[in-house]
C-alpha cells in the first residue's frame, strides 16, 4: 500500500527544491504521487510513496528536506484535526477516508485505525513534538497542545530522549513573519520518520574547513550540486575548475572518486594569500587533500593537476560519471588561459626555469562552449554536467524582483552587487552512433 | 600523482602532438599511502584503463611486483588481483619527479604530488 507523507523543507534555496528532488527521485528510480501540487511558496509537500524505504532513501540525500512525517491527519484547524484523529480510531475500513478538493486543503482526512494502533503498544516509548511555523509558543502553551491529544491510546512510557516513536504536531501560520494570522492555515499530525541532511551543512561548514579560497562553494550548495549530478558510490567525477576543492567534499561524501584540475598553481599548492580574516600565512595543513582527510574521505581523492582547461589533457576515450564545477566568472576569480598578445614571442632557456606563463582573457562564451563540448565528449551517456553560470541581474529581473531576491538568496551574496549566477544542469543526451 | 591518473593523462596540449600517450614517468620520490579498498570501484575502473600502460608505468618505477601483465576474463571474481590493482592504482604516489611527452620530449614537473601540465605562452602561440 502506498503511504502518505509530509515532507518538510527548509525555506531557503527554494529555487532548487524541485531540481534536487527530481534528481534524487530519478537517481533511485522512485515513483511519487503528489497529493498537492508541489510548490516553493509553502515549506511542505504532501506526497505518496510506495514504501517507507523510498522515503528514507530520499532523506538520505536531500539537504533541503528538514524532516519527513508519516501523515496521520491534516486539517485547517486544531479542532477539526482532533475530530479527524478521533474518527480515525473508529476507522476500521483499512483505508483512508478522504475528501480531496482541487485546492488541496480539505478538512476530512481520516487515516485507517491500524496506522495509529501499530505505534501505540505499551512497550513503545514515545514523545510528542510541537512545531509552530512562523509563530512562537511558550513551553506551557505547547504542553497544553500536547495534552489535547490525550484521547490517543498511547500506552507506552514517555521518553524525551531517543523514544521509539516520535509523534509530530505542526501548525503552519504562513511564511510572512510580518503578517501572522491568529489561527493557523494548516495543521498536521503524524509520526516522524526521518530527518534530511541539514546536519551535513554544519559538518561541512566552510567556517571549520582547513583549506578554503576566495570563492569556495558553500557547503549546502555543494551538496545540492552533488545531488543534481546524481553522484553515487563508486562514480568518477571531475571538477575542471577545482580551486580549493569545495565541490570534492560533497561528491566524495556520497561515495564518488574525484579528479580536479585548475590553472592556478598557487591555489592547488595552497600558497595563495589566506582567505580568512586575520590569518597572515597559510598553515602546513592547508590543502585540498587535507580537507578530504578532515572529513574522513581521503580515500576518494584521486588527484589534482595544474592545467589549462582550454587545452586537451585527458585521454580521448576517458568517460566521467559526472562533471561538477564552478568556473570563474571574471569577477572574483579571473577567467584566464595561457597566452600572450605579442606575436613571435620566445623564451630563452635561462628564463624557462621557474617561469610563470603569462595569461590572456578566456572569454566566458568561449569557456562555456569548451565546457559543453568537453562534457559531450567525456561524460558517460545520460550523466550530467552541473555548473554555475553568471548572469547580469538587471538584464534578467525587474527592480522589484532584485530587492526581493537580494534578501532571499544567499547565493546572490557571493557575487558582485550587479550580478547573480544560475545553476545549470546539463544531461548528456548526445546519441552514441558508434 | 597516482598511477590511475597517469593512465588517463596525455600531453596533447602541445602543438603537433597527436596522442601524447603514455607519458614516461621519472620519479625521484615515491610514497606509499594507504587507501581504503573498494572492490566495486576497482571493478568499474579496470575496463577504463589501458592495462599495458599501467603495467609498464608500475614497472618503470619499480612497483610491478606480482601485477599480471594481462587481465584475466573473470578478473572481478579474483579478490587478490583486485587488491593488487587497487594498490598499484591508488596507493603508489609519485611525489616528486617529472612526466615526459612520448612525441616531443617536453617535460612536465611533478611537485608535492601535483603534476604541472601548463605550457608556456611561447608554446601555445
Amino acid at each position: 500500500m502506498w503511504r502518505r507523507y509530509l515532507m518538510w523543507f527548509a525555506q531557503e534555496h527554494v529555487d532548487f527544491r524541485h531540481a534536487e528532488m527530481q534528481s534524487i527521485l530519478s537517481l533511485f528510480n522512485i515513483q511519487i504521487r503528489y497529493i498537492e501540487k508541489p510548490c516553493i511558496q509553502k515549506p511542505y509537500w504532501i506526497v505518496e510513496l510506495p514504501s517507507e524505504d523510498c522515503l528514507r532513501k530520499i532523506a538520505s540525500r536531500s539537504v533541503l528536506i528538514k524532516n519527513c512525517i508519516e501523515l496521520w491527519s491534516r486539517a485547517r484547524s486544531e479542532i477539526q484535526l482532533h475530530k479527524n484523529l478521533q474518527n480515525s480510531l473508529k476507522n476500521t475500513s483499512g483505508t483512508w477516508i478522504l475528501q480531496e478538493s482541487m485546492n488541496g486543503t480539505s478538512d476530512l482526512h481520516v487515516c485507517p485505525k491500524e496506522m495509529i494502533e501499530t505505534y501505540c503498544s505499551s512497550k513503545k516509548t514515545f514523545k510528542v513534538d510541537v512545531e509552530t511555523f512562523c509563530k512562537h509558543y511558550t513551553m506551557t502553551e505547547k504542553v497544553k497542545k500536547i495534552e489535547g491529544f490525550s484521547y490517543l491510546p498511547l500506552e507506552g512510557p514517555v521518553q524525551l530522549k531517543n523514544p521509539d516513536v516520535t509523534l509530530s504536531y505542526i501548525e503552519f501560520y504562513g511564511t510572512d513573519p510580518n503578517n501572522v494570522p491568529e489561527e493557523p492555515y494548516d495543521v498536521f499530525f503524524g509520526r516522524w520518520v526521518v530527518d534530511g541532511q541539514r546536519d551535513l551543512i554544519q559538518v561541512h561548514s566552510l567556517k571549520k574547513r582547513h583549506f578554503i579560497g576566495n570563492t569556495s562553494m558553500d557547503a549546502q550548495l555543494s551538496i545540492i550540486m552533488a545531488n543534481q549530478a546524481q553522484v553515487k558510490s563508486g562514480d568518477v567525477i571531475l571538477d575542471p575548475f577545482v580551486g580549493s576543492g569545495s565541490l570534492f567534499v560533497s561528491a566524495a561524501h556520497f561515495g564518488a572518486y574525484v579528479w580536479g584540475s585548475d590553472i592556478d598553481f598557487m591555489m592547488l599548492h595552497a600558497r595563495t594569500r589566506p582567505t580568512r580574516v586575520g590569518q597572515k600565512v597559510r598553515t602546513k595543513e592547508e590543502s585540498i587533500r587535507a580537507n578530504m582527510k578532515q572529513y574522513g574521505i581521503e580515500s576518494k581523492y584521486l588527484d589534482v593537476l595544474v592545467s589549462d582547461f582550454s587545452l586537451p589533457l585527458w585521454r580521448d576515450d576517458l568517460k566521467f560519471d559526472a562533471i561538477i564545477t564552478d568556473p570563474p566568472y571574471g569577477v572574483r576569480e579571473p577567467t584566464e588561459k595561457i597566452g600572450i598578445e605579442r606575436d613571435n614571442y620566445t623564451l630563452t632557456d635561462e628564463h624557462l626555469v621557474n617561469h610563470i606563463p603569462s595569461k590572456v582573457e578566456y572569454g566566458l562564451p568561449h569557456m562555456y562552449s569548451d565546457l559543453l563540448n568537453f562534457a559531450a565528449k567525456h561524460l558517460e551517456m545520460g550523466r550530467r554536467l552541473v555548473c554555475w553560470y553568471p548572469l547580469v541581474r538587471e538584464k534578467y529581473f525587474s527592480m522589484g524582483e532584485i530587492t526581493r531576491r537580494e534578501r532571499k538568496e544567499k547565493r546572490a551574496e557571493e557575487m558582485a552587487a550587479n550580478a547573480a549566477r544560475k545553476e545549470k544542469e546539463y544531461q548528456n543526451r548526445i546519441s552514441d552512433n558508434t | 600523482m597516482k598511477l590511475i591518473t597517469h593512465n588517463m593523462l596525455t600531453s596533447k596540449c602541445i602543438k603537433g602532438v597527436l596522442t601524447g600517450f603514455p607519458l614516461a614517468i621519472n620519479a625521484t620520490d615515491i610514497k606509499i599511502k594507504e587507501v581504503d579498498f573498494n572492490s566495486e570501484f576497482i571493478t568499474r575502473v579496470i575496463p577504463k584503463l589501458d592495462w599495458e600502460v599501467l603495467w609498464c608505468a608500475a614497472n618503470s618505477i619499480g612497483h610491478s611486483d606480482g601485477l599480471p601483465k594481462t587481465i584475466e576474463p573473470k578478473f572481478e571474481e579474483d579478490e587478490e588481483f583486485l587488491k593488487k590493482a587497487h594498490h598499484v592504482l591508488l596507493e603508489i604516489e609519485v611525489e616528486e619527479g617529472h612526466l615526459t611527452c612520448p612525441e616531443s620530449g617536453r617535460q612536465f614537473p611533478i611537485s608535492k604530488g601535483i603534476p604541472n601540465m601548463l605550457l608556456t605562452e611561447a608554446e601555445v602561440q
